[in-house]
């Protein structure tokens, strides 16, 4: 009998991708930015990528075996949270902040919500803000051997000029895997190519970004000043890689929009006008926590129904 | 005696007001920044527990049921006054650390709730015992999460160092998010123990829930579901 013969429930159309093809994707997409991070800040920085990981796909691997519950690690997503942790922590921080934080993303974040899917928030940005708050003063120094001095957004807030081409190149100062430009730029190309992420997300976040700057900057339209933002700090690797966490972004395409909107204002205004020089971290998870109240918003009327009414 | 001893070991293990009963979450999450002011937090509790229960006992034949509510809090609202000139005067330093919460222990549940749930329906001396009983078990537990947070939040507990000089303070839990995960991780451990003495066969009835299977005929707690079993009945 031929397949078109067949009788079955929907879906009746499957696509060959699955959780753990995705996130090999975006393993491979984020290479670009791990090692250019590796090559800038040195063997340390190496170490703490696979520290990191180790510890979040370990940490999962033993969650999972205690509570017998069938293991994951195969889908490479507890790999992925490591690793974008890793590329949010300052390359000379100390071996066992990576060990802490990929416990506390792995099983604090995730898992005790019910795994990979049930998380509400994104979990390298949850550990991310977790050692931010618990070991400020560590996660703040981003001297090394390569580098000492001011991150370039720090610098920029307290009124210096930045080199902008050392910025998008990625020779500066600041996290591990933030720095180059490019280097994202490139892998979140791969990504969108491969259909795994889309622009709606990333490109509404920047653009709002851009907007909000030029408004309240104080700078007017000033072209260095907008790139300097752009290029400076976690923007580029939150919005391509961590806004789009298929997991904690609204499923329905206006809230998406409405999304990046929203976190493109709440970076701003922790650039501009909070304590700190960054403000990617707080501002994709505080949009986290919003996207529940943003689905039952955005939710689309269903097709036969008048518009406006809801069930 | 024999009741007061049940009374007292109620209120610590079977019914601990924080672990068990999740009452007084608001100074539990607020002030148990370290050893020492959970303890103090507890004890001031305590203190106005037992002796707003015993007062609430004696007068439960004379206040008039519509206005209870009211008159038990005129009641426990002179005790939290008399506490708190007092620790302004003896301890000035936990004064100034625990600050809005002593005015606020008025309003903690537990105190309301014992003396609805229990000091207005029984004698004075248990009813004294209850509420030291309550306040032992609130202070316990305050002790413990202050203990587990000071420690891990900045080496130290009861102003000791006791972590080696390398350890590096993980200073969130100090701040508002460690008592949330301290407060849940021993709840958690505490549900844990229940369920696996269960599964050996204790009867474990009342350690968890703080609840007896028959609601009606329940006074224990400041439970609000006495109406349920009866609708059930109905429906049958």
């Amino acid at each position: 009998m031929s397949d078109l013969m067949k009788v079955s429930s929907n879906p009746h159309i499957r696509a060959k991708a699955t959780t753990g093809s995705i996130m090999a994707s975006v393993l491979a997409a984020l290479l670009p930015a791990s090692a250019f991070g590796v090559y800038n800040f040195g063997f340390h920085a190496l170490l703490l990528i696979v520290i990191t990981v180790a510890s979040a796909v370990c940490t999962e691997y033993l969650f999972e075996k205690g509570m017998k519950k069938p293991i994951t690690i195969t889908d490479f997503s507890a790999a992925v949270t490591g690793l974008l942790l890793a590329l949010n922590l300052p390359p000379n921080a100390p071996w066992w902040i990576g060990l802490i934080g990929g416990v506390f993303a792995i099983l604090v974040v995730k898992m005790i919500f019910g795994g990979l899917g049930q998380n509400f928030m994104n979990p390298a940005l949850g550990a991310r803000c977790f050692l931010l708050i618990s070991f400020t003063s560590i996660m703040t120094n981003f001297d090394c051997d390569a580098y000492t001095g001011a991150t370039p957004l720090a610098a920029l807030k307290s009124g210096e000029s930045v080199n902008i081409m050392n910025m998008i190149l990625g020779k500066t100062s600041g996290t591990i895997g933030e720095t180059s430009m490019i280097a994202i730029v490139l892998g979140a190309c791969i990504l969108i190519m491969l259909d795994i992420i889309d622009l709606r997300i990333p490109g509404t976040y920047i653009v709002t970004f851009v907007i909000f700057i030029t408004l309240f900057g104080g700078h007017g339209f000033d072209k260095a000043f907008i790139s300097a933002h752009l290029a400076g700090g976690g923007l580029m690797l939150g919005a391509f890689f961590m806004a789009t966490d298929y997991v904690t972004r609204p499923i329905t395409v206006k809230g998406q929009y409405v999304f990046g909107a929203f976190l493109g204002i709440m970076t701003g205004i922790f650039r501009l006008f909070g304590p700190g020089a960054e403000g990617v971290s707080y501002a994709i998870i505080i949009g986290n926590l919003l996207v529940p109240l943003i689905e039952k918003y955005t939710l689309p009327t269903a097709f036969g129904r008048k518009g406006g009414k809801k069930a | 005696m024999n009741k007061a001893g049940e009374r007292l070991l109620n209120g610590i293990v079977k019914e601990n007001p924080t672990f068990v009963l999740m009452l007084g979450m608001c100074p539990t999450l607020a002030v148990t920044t370290s050893a020492i002011n959970g303890l103090g937090m507890g004890l001031s509790t305590m203190v106005v527990l037992a002796l707003s229960n015993a007062f609430i006992a004696m007068l439960r034949n004379i206040i008039p049921d519509k206005v209870r509510i009211p008159a038990f809090i005129v009641v426990i609202a002179s005790f939290v006054t008399v506490v708190q000139m007092l620790l302004q005067a003896y301890v000035p330093s936990i004064y100034a650390a625990l600050g809005i919460y002593i005015p606020l222990i008025v309003v903690n549940c537990i105190i309301l709730g014992r003396a609805e749930a229990y000091a207005s329906k029984n004698p004075i001396i248990p009813s004294l015992f209850d509420g030291i009983g309550m306040g032992l078990g609130f202070s316990v537990a305050l002790t413990i999460i202050g203990a587990v947070r000071e420690l891990i939040g900045a080496g130290e507990c009861f102003g000791v160092r006791i972590m080696p000089e390398s350890y590096v303070p993980c200073s969130i839990f100090i701040l508002a998010p460690g008592a949330f995960f301290v407060l849940s991780v021993l709840v958690a451990i505490q549900n844990k123990v229940k369920i696996a003495g269960e599964k050996k066969g204790k009867d474990m009835s009342k350690i968890g829930s703080g609840c007896t299977a028959d609601c009606l005929h329940c006074m224990e707690s400041g439970c609000a579901d006495r109406t349920a079993p009866a609708a059930e009945k109905e429906g049958e």
